[in-house]
C-alpha cells in the first residue's frame, strides 16, 4: 500500500513527525542534564532520599502495577456499562482473543520478530555511527568545525522527510526501513556523546596531561570513562527513537511487522488488533528500555 | 636521569636526584593584544636542588600561573624556566603536580589513581610495589581499593600527593594543596609533607596564600605582589626562614616574620 489517498496514514505520519520534533528537542535538554555531574558525589543523581520502602524493588514494582491494573479494570467495566461501543473500545477479552487467534495462525510472532529485528539492526548501526561520529566531533576541533553545522542541519530535517527518498533509492524492502530507523537512532546518540565529551571536567583532563597522558591514552584513560554514563542515556533515547521510527516506516510501506498490523487492522476495521498492536509496542518498547536501563545503572555505578 | 646504586635507590620511594630550577625573566599575560592583561612580569629566581620554596601572595596574583609554567602546563610570553640545565618545553617527566583539588579519576580506586603517576618506564611489578609503599607512606594502605568518593577530602588529597610522588619527581610542584582542607587536617598534611620530604628529599615548590604554612614548611619564601606602577605581579621579597623543621609554631622569630609578611601582603595589625 502507499500513503497516497489514505488520509489516515498521512495523518499518522504527520503526528509522528511532530512527535519526532518534540523528541529531538526533548533529547537536547535531557542530554545537557545528563552531562552534569551529580550534585553530590556518590549520592543519587536525583534528589530523592536513599532510604525508605520505595528503595525496595518489589515495592516499586507493585506501585508501578497499580495504574495498569486500574486501566484494565476501567476498560473491563466499560464493556459492562457500554459507555463506548465495543467497536470503538473492544473489551480486554476480545483483544486477548485477537492475540490468541494471531498466534494460532502463526502471524503474531512473525510480526513481533520482524519488528524487533528491524529495531535492533537499525539501532545498532545508528548507535554505532552516533558513537563514532559523536566522539570524533566532540574531541576534535577541526572535525567540529567541519561537520557540526552539516550534522545540525541534517538533524533539523524531520526524519520522515527522508522516507520518499529512501523508498526511491532502496525500494520498499528491509534496507529502507532499517536506514530510517538508523537515522532515528543516530541523532540522540550523536548529540549526547558530542555534548558529554565537550563537558568532560577540564581539571581531570589537565591532571591526566600533567601525568604524561596524551592522545589515545588520554582518551581511553580520562575522556571516554568520563562520558560512559552519558553515553548510556543517549543510547536509551536512541532506542526510544528507533521504535518511533520503526512504526513510522512500517505504517507507510510494509507487509509485515507491528506497524503493518496497525495499518492493516485499520483498513479492515479490526479495532481489537489495533489495541493489541499498541499494547505490544508498549510492552516490547518498555522491556528493551528496561534492559538498557539496567546496563545504564551498572555503568553509572562503575564509572560515575 | 638515572639513579645509580646509592643506598636510597633500593627503596621504591627514593627520589630521582633532586633538581634545581631557574626562572629567568618570566612574564605571562592573557587576552587579545588590544586588551592585554599582564599577570606576571620579570620573575627571576633560583631554587636549589632539594630546597623547599614557598611562593606566597594574595589570591589572583599569578602564583598558580608561575607553578603551571614550571610544570609545562602553560605557555609563557617571556623568559624561561630551566630545570637542571634544560629548558621546560611542555609537560615533562621531571616534575609532578598536586593541585588544589585532588583531581582523582572517580571511576578508579585510590590505588589505580596513584598508579597513574608512575613514570612510563616502570615495570608492572615495580609499579605495584611502589604504589603500595606510597599508599603506606600517606597512610592510605587500608583504603587502597576504595574509590575517591568513598573517602574524605583530606584522604583524597593525600592520594593526590601520593600520585605526584609516584612520578619520582626531581621537582614536586604543589599548588595550594592543603588550601581546601580544614585546619586540623591541614596541619596533619603539612607534617606529612615534611616527613615525605625527609624520606625523599626532592625539590619542592609550594604555592600558598597561607603565611603560617609557608613559615612551617619552607626554607625560603618568595613573595609575589605588585611593585610600583607597572601592571602585573613580580617578586617583592625573598626571605630565608630560620630554624630546622619541624618548627615551633609559637616561636618569636617566626611571629615577627609572620607580621612582616602579612604587612607586605597588605594585612596590618595582626
Amino acid at each position: 500500500m502507499t500513503h497516497q489517498g489514505n488520509p489516515y496514514v498521512t495523518g499518522n505520519s504527520v503526528t509522528a513527525v511532530s512527535k519526532a520534533g518534540l523528541e529531538a528537542s526533548g533529547s537536547t535538554v535531557t542530554t545537557a542534564d545528563a552531562t552534569q555531574p551529580p550534585p553530590e558525589r556518590g549520592g543519587p543523581a536525583h534528589g530523592w532520599s536513599q532510604t525508605g520502602p520505595l528503595r525496595r524493588g518489589w515495592v516499586r514494582l507493585l506501585l508501578g502495577l497499580i495504574l495498569p491494573s486500574l486501566i484494565i479494570t476501567v476498560w473491563q467495566l466499560n464493556s459492562v456499562t457500554g459507555l463506548f461501543s465495543s467497536v470503538q473500545v473492544p473489551p480486554p477479552a476480545a483483544v486477548f482473543n485477537a492475540a490468541v487467534e494471531l498466534i494460532q495462525r502463526g502471524e503474531l510472532w512473525t510480526h513481533i520478530g520482524i519488528s524487533t529485528q528491524r529495531v535492533l539492526l537499525g539501532f545498532t548501526f545508528g548507535a554505532a555511527l552516533g558513537l563514532v561520529i559523536g566522539s570524533l566531533v566532540g574531541l576534535s576541533r577541526i572535525a567540529d568545525a567541519l561537520l557540526a553545522p552539516t550534522i545540525g542541519a541534517l538533524r533539523a530535517v524531520p526524519s520522515l522527510a527522508w522516507v520518499p527518498l529512501l523508498i526511491l533509492w532502496m525500494k520498499i524492502g528491509e534496507d529502507s526501513k532499517i536506514t530510517l530507523i538508523l537515522i532515528g537512532a543516530f541523532f540522540p546518540v550523536f548529540t549526547t556523546v558530542y555534548i558529554a565529551l565537550r563537558h568532560v571536567d577540564r581539571n581531570l583532563v589537565e591532571a591526566g596531561r600533567a601525568f604524561g597522558l596524551s592522545g589515545f591514552k588520554l582518551l581511553t584513560t580520562v575522556q571516554l570513562p568520563a562520558v560512559i554514563p552519558a553515553v548510556f542515556s543517549g543510547l536509551r533515547l536512541g532506542l526510544a527513537q528507533a521504535w518511533l521510527f520503526l512504526v513510522a516506516a512500517e505504517l507507510i510501506a510494509s507487509s509485515l511487522g507491528l506497524g503493518y498490523l496497525l495499518s492493516d487492522s485499520q483498513n479492515n476495521g479490526r479495532v481489537d488488533r489495533i489495541f493489541l498492536a499498541i499494547i505490544l509496542l508498549a510492552i516490547i518498547g518498555k522491556t528493551t528500555d528496561a534492559l538498557l536501563g539496567i546496563a545504564e545503572k551498572w555503568a553509572v555505578r562503575r564509572w560515575a | 636521569m638515572t639513579v645509580l646504586a646509592t643506598p636510597k635507590s633500593r627503596s621504591a620511594v627514593s627520589a630521582k636526584q633532586a633538581l634545581n630550577v631557574r626562572f629567568t625573566g618570566l612574564g605571562r599575560s592573557f587576552g587579545p593584544p588590544a586588551d592585554r592583561r599582564t599577570v606576571l612580569r620579570d620573575i627571576n629566581f633560583d631554587v636549589a636542588a632539594g630546597e623547599v620554596l614557598a611562593i606566597l601572595g594574595p589570591s589572583g596574583c599569578g602564583k598558580s600561573t608561575l607553578l603551571r609554567a614550571a610544570a609545562g602546563l602553560d605557555a609563557l610570553n617571556a623568559g624561561s624556566v630551566v630545570i637542571d640545565g634544560t629548558e621546560v618545553r611542555g609537560i615533562d617527566e621531571r616534575c609532578a603536580v598536586a593541585f588544589q583539588e585532588p583531581r582523582l579519576l572517580p571511576w578508579h580506586t585510590l590505588q589505580a589513581n596513584v598508579a597513574i603517576g608512575l613514570p612510563k618506564a616502570s615495570s608492572a611489578s615495580e609499579g605495584k610495589a611502589k604504589v603500595a609503599e606510597l599508599l603506606q607512606l600517606v597512610e592510605l594502605d587500608q583504603f587502597a581499593k576504595h574509590r575517591p568518593r568513598e573517602v574524605s577530602g583530606g584522604m583524597a588529597q593525600r592520594a593526590s600527593l601520593a600520585r605526584a610522588l609516584a612520578r619520582n619527581p626531581g621537582v614536586l610542584l604543589l599548588d595550594e594543596p592543603f588550601g581546601a582542607l580544614d585546619a586540623l587536617t591541614r596541619i596533619k598534611m603539612q607534617d606529612l609533607l615534611l616527613d615525605i620530604h625527609k624520606a625523599q628529599p626532592t625539590t619542592v615548590l609550594l604555592v600558598t596564600h597561607d603565611v603560617d604554612e609557608a613559615l612551617q614548611l619552607a626554607d625560603r619564601i618568595v613573595v609575589l605582589g605588585s611593585d610600583g606602577d607597572q601592571p602585573g605581579a613580580t617578586i617583592t621579597e625573598v626571605l630565608t626562614v630560620p630554624g630546622d623543621r619541624p618548627r615551633d609554631r609559637n616561636s618569636a622569630d617566626l611571629g615577627r616574620m609572620r607580621s612582616s609578611l602579612l604587612a607586605s601582603l597588605g594585612v596590618t595589625g595582626h
